[in-house]
């Protein structure tokens, strides 16, 4: 066929024609608007049946009611249960971020042997039964060469099955190092057994009370069980009630308050002596209270007031004479008064005499178990198993001094005193401590003094951690048991921090285990089999949740339905109690300690002129500074006065940074006795001249890259300080210098 | 059968109450399924639909004192829904609803010109300039009643309007037209731990959120309640969240007033 212009033009526009006509373009058009609106890599969520579980929240001590909701078999958003007597349907950041906890990417997903040098996180993942029977390999050789009391346990639970479950496994095995976390939980149960002789936990009438004095509480920062307190603190503000912040940076709490008052940083317990010493002298005290049920007030009152004037006060403390004459006053007068202690979210103990006397200062307004007061609640009481029967491997091993020294001599009153260990760990040769169990903590990152604690990790030849996820501790361990997460397991939750009844949630399994893990409970029996008898002895249990159907009985039935028990009718006794003291009288100077009241003050570590600055470390609801790390969603709400990429910032007061050269957002590096960290500088006008304010729960070094490397860990940078009368950790700063870069 | 009254849901959060804790930008981010990416420390791309910002009255120590002030979307109701983002925008992707008072967002009509943006005086609106990743597993927590959004496109605040809507056709199907003022309530509002968020309809007399704020329906909706404002009042952008304070320099921060303006000023 010839081509001329004539049919190549009839071809062209012919072609074009047609094209039009077909539905080619028209179809390619629309294909191509739908593949713009395609986005692949964007997640459709799939739909479902939508459910809605109740269980307890396990992420800290609070004991909150958590719903989750459930679409098909994804948990897809964990709300407040309302109603729940502890928290009625209000929720925390980190409770909320549960999900990302539970799916996200920083689970153990198997047991998990090390391969590599201990912490360069290279795991192997072995079978359940090659894991513990490693275990059991090391436990029995240990045993059989009478070193069971070598092996320890730092625990982050103690009162519930699991916590129990590992206490009777060391018992049983001839180990009495079992030892709990450090909170201000030890220095309020100390103040109890001292002054009132009974062995019980604080709990805080909060509701009620119609004047709150705090000593530090970080009442908004996450102390007690957060969300009571928020909710505490919003009825506060409808009934006009008066709250007093006593610390000396402007935190959420004092920013909330009628009245902040800056305290120079450790002396707040004189300051409590101080406002003593005004009711006493003015004779406000309850006397119904005061003369008939406590004693010793006669030698406090003499102390008191010939030490702690309003003057003598105000020099230690830097706080106005009249201001204390006057709290004092407004204190003693209002009908339930409360004062409260234990400093930030209470992750750390405290002097036993500071909490002596702020304990002291409710005591003299009377308000001991009674309404708006400091309740003495009585410890979980549903767990009765039959003693255990040891042999005598188990005996000799119990006979051995704690390595943590609590209730040797010398510490005869504490429980447990996890600081010292490091520092017993490195001190003999070979190590105290041949094998060590971490339960629900993680003590390689919450532990100050990082540098020593880096040095008794070395010489600990064999460490497990039961946790959930790759934090620090698992990371540095040589086998991870991985536990099932609070949102996959049966447990008891035997406590919620402050809470003022007796109280047991129970946390349900939402959705079955993501991963190969296993029920710490289940652990524990199976490693007691496998050690056979006597240890085996001691669990007459098939699995942990026949342990737990053992031990509510019927009561597990009801627990399931409702999720939580509570003794709303509780009272620690109609009117006063009778005290257990051996007085059976309130005690305000107890006879053991009698010092100890007169030594409330705690100095810090480190030398002038070398360190010249103090520094404080400070918490926020926003940074989850104990076992869990803040998951994304939480780091995402960190301000960039806080966090700026990888950067930490201190708070200065600008007074305090000009003397220096410093200036905002200037580098710094700030140094302290125990180690030092390149910081940044932000300027706030809240924290009190001199100071220098380090935020808790960044610096984290596993985890995931949403918070690993992320800032510095003020834990690296303080360093314990022994309370002289207790040994409890009552470091509440360190001294520090901060210097240009 | 009786019209239907159109709703104005409004907010209106007690500053004297809110503690700075972050749970509403967090139970807004599980809602929504809004993303995250490693650093979110700039926070000039750091998508959260509901902020907390802390004010400070720049006083120095020992007399400092801050606030915090949490920021939702605003839905501006402007003059008769000429918000200022709805104005500007070319695409029709966000639009005031006047039977609910919401200001949408449609993510499959945003082309991502940000014009919203700009005219958005409260920063409310994010742009995703990636697409969202979440790590390995994670995705299994979305969820389904709200579109994980894409690269490109503006997103903000709807006043959980999902939740809106699955309470209309849980109503509907119990055979009612109104819904109860609990039976919608938006995610921050349920989480709030302090009780210091209220949410309901601006309109209806029975609502607290109408009882706590008056509002004052000849002046555009400003409220007669003396410790409650409004951000920004004076632009006229009419917005229905509303906040509540006792302290007079918290007040006065929600504008920028002159020494001799105060909040209750006025034009």
């Amino acid at each position: 066929m010839k081509m001329d212009r004539r049919s190549f033009l009839s071809f062209l526009i012919g072609g074009a024609a047609g094209t039009t006509l077909s539905p080619l373009p028209w179809k390619l058009t629309d294909d191509l608007a739908i593949w713009s609106q395609n986005w692949p890599w964007t997640p459709v969520p799939a739909g479902g049946e939508v459910t809605f579980v109740e269980t307890t929240c396990m992420l800290c001590p609070g004991g909150c009611g958590v719903t989750v909701r459930k679409v098909g078999d994804r948990a897809v958003k964990i709300e407040g249960t309302p109603g729940h007597p502890v928290n009625d349907g209000g929720i925390c950041i980190l409770g909320l971020s549960g999900l990302q906890l539970l799916y996200g990417p920083t689970r153990v997903p198997a047991p998990l042997r090390r391969a590599g040098g201990r912490g360069e996180n290279h795991w192997e993942k072995i079978s359940w039964d090659d894991a513990l029977a490693l275990v059991v390999e090391k436990l029995a050789a240990l045993r059989e060469n009478r070193l069971s009391h070598t092996l320890a346990c730092i625990s982050g639970t103690d009162g519930g099955t699991v916590g129990r479950l590992m206490e009777r496994f060391l018992t049983a095995y001839g180990s009495p190092n079992f030892i709990r976390t450090p909170s201000m939980r030890d220095a309020y149960e100390m103040t109890l057994h001292l002054m009132q002789g009974v062995q019980a936990s604080a709990g805080f009438d909060v509701e009620n009370a119609d004047f709150i004095l705090s000593f530090g509480s970080g009442i908004l920062e996450g102390w007690g069980s957060p969300v009571r307190m928020f909710r505490a603190h919003s009825a506060w503000k409808e009934k006009g009630v008066k709250v007093v912040q006593i610390e000396p940076r402007l935190s959420n709490t004092a920013a909330k308050s009628d009245k902040w008052l800056p305290v120079n940083p450790g002396t707040e317990a004189v300051l409590a002596l101080g406002l003593a010493h005004v009711i006493l002298k003015e004779s406000l005290h309850r006397k119904e209270f005061v003369d008939f049920y406590a004693s010793g007030l006669d030698r406090w009152k003499n102390e008191v007031i010939s030490k702690w004037t309003p003057e003598q006060v105000e020099a230690v403390t830097g706080i106005d004479k009249s201001t204390t004459v006057a709290l004092a006053r407004s204190f003693a007068r209002a009908d339930h008064p409360l004062a409260l202690c234990g400093r930030g979210k209470g992750s750390t103990p405290g002097s036993i005499g500071e909490f002596m006397a702020v304990h002291a200062l409710n005591a003299l307004v009377g308000n001991i178990n009674r309404k708006g007061g400091v309740w003495a609640v009585p410890g979980p009481d549903y767990i009765r198993w039959p003693e255990v029967e040891m042999d005598a491997t188990a005996a000799a091993g119990m006979q051995q001094p704690r390595i943590d020294g609590a209730g040797t001599e010398k510490y005869i009153f504490a429980r447990h005193l996890l600081h010292r260990v490091p520092e017993m760990v490195t001190a003999a040769d070979p190590s105290l401590v041949q094998a060590l169990f971490i339960l629900e903590a993680n003590p390689y990152y919450t532990l100050s003094d990082s540098a020593l604690l880096k040095k008794a990790w070395d010489k600990i030849p064999f460490i497990v951690s039961f946790s959930s996820f790759m934090d620090e501790t698992a990371q540095n361990a040589d086998l991870i048991l991985p536990n099932h997460m609070y949102l996959e397991r049966y447990e008891d939750v035997s406590y919620a921090e402050g809470f003022n009844k007796p109280y047991i949630g129970l946390a349900k399994p939402v959705i079955h285990p993501q991963f190969s893990t296993m029920h710490a409970g289940d652990v524990i029996l199976r490693l007691a089999k496998a050690l056979g008898d006597p240890v085996q002895k001691a669990f007459p249990w098939e699995d942990y949740e026949g342990c737990l159907d053992d031990t509510f009985g019927d009561a597990l039935e009801t627990l399931r339905e409702t999720g939580y028990r509570v003794e709303a009718d509780f009272a620690p006794g109609s009117g006063y109690p009778v005290f257990e003291t051996a007085s059976g009288r309130f005690e305000f100077i107890p006879e053991e300690i009698r010092d100890a009241g007169m030594q409330a003050m705690v100095q810090p570590q480190g030398e002038e002129p070398a360190f010249p600055l103090i520094l404080i470390p400070f918490d926020s609801q926003r940074l989850a500074n104990g076992y869990i790390g803040d998951p994304p969603f939480v780091i995402k709400t960190v301000p960039d006065t806080v966090l700026k990429g990888d950067a930490l910032f201190v708070e200065v007061h600008p007074e305090t940074a000009k003397a220096i050269g410093l200036s905002e957002g200037r580098a710094a590096l700030l140094a302290t006795p125990k180690g030092q960290a390149r910081v940044r500088v932000h300027l706030f006008e809240g924290i009190m001249p001199g100071l220098v304010g380090i935020p808790t729960g960044l610096g984290h070094q596993a985890y995931d890259g949403y918070l690993a490397g992320k800032g510095v860990n003020a834990n690296a940078l303080m360093g314990p300080v022994e309370d002289g009368a207790s040994g409890l950790n009552a470091a509440w700063g360190i001294r520090a210098k901060l210097s240009r870069v | 059968m009786k019209h239907e009254q159109a709703k104005k849901y409004g907010m209106v959060i007690d500053l004297d109450k809110c503690t700075g804790c972050g749970a509403c930008m967090v139970a807004c981010m599980a809602e929504n399924n809004v993303p995250f990416k490693e650093d979110e420390t700039n926070k000039l791309d750091s998508i959260t639909w509901m902020r907390v910002y802390q004010l400070t009255n720049g006083k120095p120590f020992p007399d400092t004192d801050i606030c915090y002030l949490p920021r939702p979307c605003m839905h501006c109701e402007g003059d008769h829904g000429h918000s200022p983002c709805v104005s500007v925008c070319p695409a029709t992707a966000t639009d005031y609803s006047m039977d609910t008072g919401i200001v949408s967002q449609i993510y499959t009509r945003c082309f991502g010109c940000r014009y919203c943006m700009a005219a958005c005086p409260y920063h409310a609106r994010y742009f995703n300039w990636w697409d969202p990743v979440w790590p390995n597993g994670m995705e299994k927590y979305l969820n389904p009643n709200v579109s994980p959004r894409m690269r490109g496109v503006v997103e903000k605040c709807s006043f959980c309007y999902h939740r809106y809507q699955l309470a209309k056709d849980r109503a509907f199907m119990e055979g009612r037209r109104e819904l109860e003022e609990e039976e919608y309530q938006t995610a921050c509002t349920q989480a709030c731990p302090a009780g210091a968020i209220v949410f309901g309809d601006l309109n209806n007399k029975t609502h607290r959120v109408h009882q706590i704020v008056q509002p004052d329906p000849a002046h555009a909706g400003r409220p007669k309640n003396p410790k409650a404002f409004r951000l920004l009042e004076r632009l006229g952008t009419n917005p229905k969240v509303y906040y509540l304070s006792s302290r007079e320099w918290v007040r006065r921060s929600g504008d920028h007033y002159l020494p001799h303006e105060g909040p209750g000023g006025g034009h």
